[in-house]
């Protein structure tokens, strides 16, 4: 991919391995800045240990990470994990209420977050106002998906990691999420790494995307390249005969 | 009670042999050795435990003492084996739970620091330290791995490691505690503890028995807290390293 932007997230030779199970290996490659990159691949290919990467949730054994240029090992880890927000695949919550969910970033810096600007994150993710005081143990799974994200969103990073958020979604609410992502990208100018299994979805919302399998980045460039791959192992997994 | 009367209390022991092969529960061997083991490991307890007294030597005492925090700590730290260095954090646990009763007690004149008194109380003590370490690393342990997901949740959005793990923490620390503190609000309605009945048993005042029974269980509530907090707080930073990352056991 020959990038013309400027990269949010850089990385230079990166390995990592869980016990003897080598799980990314020599990946290079930078997100750029601003952008929608779609993360796409089998199971098991590294996706996840790769956003994870990304906000320090782990660290590499060996090869350089850098965010917004700077080595990753510079930054604070919680500092970083600020500037690199991450919606995990469960949508784990704390118990209470959504607004003690929305809370929670700055509860955790001995802050609190105003009422109003609850109300205007709900508003920010299309979820209604009334919900602030609802029992997260009562939302559907689409709510929590955008409660979660709108809780991500409260540290207000310049990087979005999403693992897999819409893999368990109805149709309408997985169209939302989509469109929710889009608008954050363009409202705030923010980086999205988006996880997703759907192709069809990282084609329409992703400006560019790494396809990785086994560890390794097979095939990266603007979504398009998944209408037509150069790769052989990405073709077959395009037509659903990988993975 | 002489050694006559004692051999017949053996006649407890006969009625779970004759049971255990009448129904085939295979567990006589276990039974004989838990017997034989008992009668040697008390009898020579009691020896022990007679020439302490008579001699009520400091150097004496400190080794009993040693001997049982380092007998509870191989105990306990067996369910902890996930945590790194745990084994001096149990030991260095139950030493200030010791240290800290016997300052209490004989700092304010509440027991003597003789043997009889020391020994005894610190067996209670340390035996309830270790039991509530083992309480605490189990549940602990357990607490950490099926929140993962909320602990990579704060740490996600920021959080430090102690605000990572608090909630597994603090519903570890409140589970180890529960049941010393539910057995002491039924004691004297459901069970008559121990200590006590043997005290009223060897012809002792019950005033008295009840007046020894109130101090230890008090000496137990603070044995539990101190114990779960504690250990909790020495265990919880070694499960993560200096990037604040939730270390794989």
């Amino acid at each position: 991919m020959s990038i013309q932007y400027k990269p949010a997230v850089h990385f230079n030779h990166v390995n990592y391995s869980a016990g003897d199970t080598h799980i990314l290996k020599e990946i290079t490659g930078s997100f750029p800045e601003g952008k929608i990159i779609t993360l796409v691949g089998p199971s098991g290919a590294g996706k996840t240990t790769l956003l994870k990467l990304c906000n320090g949730l782990l660290s590499p054994d060996t090869g350089e990470i850098y965010v917004k240029d700077k080595p990753i090992d510079n930054i604070e880890p919680v500092e970083l994990r600020r500037l690199v927000g991450m919606a995990l695949q469960s949508a784990p919550m704390i118990s209470g209420t959504v607004y003690d969910n929305l809370n929670l970033p700055l509860e955790l810096q001995g802050k609190k977050l105003p009422e109003q600007d609850a109300l205007a994150w709900l508003h920010d993710v299309g979820l209604e106002e009334q919900l602030i005081s609802r029992n997260v143990k009562d939302l559907s799974g689409g709510q929590r998906q955008k409660v979660s994200i709108a809780r991500t969103l409260v540290n207000k990073p310049e990087v979005l990691l999403l693992d897999e958020i819409t893999s368990s979604l109805d149709r309408t609410s997985l169209k939302e999420i989509e469109e929710l992502i889009v608008k954050i990208n363009r409202k705030y100018g923010t980086t999205i790494i988006w996880i997703t299994h759907n192709l069809q979805q990282a084609m329409e919302i992703g400006d560019y995307t790494w396809v990785m399998m086994a560890g390794e980045v097979i095939e990266t460039g603007e979504s398009e390249l998944l209408v037509n791959p150069a790769n052989d192992k990405v073709k077959r997994f395009v037509r659903g005969e990988a993975g | 009670m002489s050694y006559f009367t004692l051999s017949l209390t053996l006649i407890f022991v006969l009625i779970p042999l004759v049971l255990s092969k009448t129904f085939n529960l295979g567990l006589e061997r276990d039974t004989l050795v838990a017997t034989i083991r008992s009668i040697i490991q008390l009898l020579a307890v009691g020896y022990v435990l007679k020439f302490v007294f008579e001699s009520d030597s400091l150097i004496y005492i400190f080794l009993m003492v040693t001997l049982m925090i380092v007998a509870a700590t191989h105990n306990a730290q067996k369910k902890g084996a996930a945590i790194r260095g745990i084994v001096a954090k149990v030991a260095a646990t139950l030493v200030f739970v010791e240290v800290l009763t016997q300052s209490i007690l004989i700092g304010f004149n509440i027991t003597p620091p003789t043997a009889q008194y020391i020994i005894p109380i610190s067996g209670m003590v340390i035996g309830n330290s270790m039991v509530l370490s083992i309480l605490f690393l189990n549940r602990f342990t357990a607490e950490v791995e099926t929140h993962q997901d909320q602990t990579e949740l704060i740490l996600s959005l920021g959080g430090t490691p102690k605000q990572a793990i608090h909630r597994q923490l603090i519903q570890s620390i409140k589970a180890s505690m529960i049941p010393t503190i539910e057995s002491q609000k039924t004691v004297g309605l459901v069970q008559l503890p121990g200590m006590m009945s043997g005290q009223i048993i060897a012809g002792a005042d019950p005033i008295q028995a009840v007046q020894f029974q109130l101090l230890i269980m008090f000496l137990l509530l603070t044995t539990a807290a101190v114990t779960s907090i504690l250990l909790g707080f020495l265990s919880y930073p070694t499960l993560f390293n200096k990037r604040m990352q939730l270390m794989k056991s």
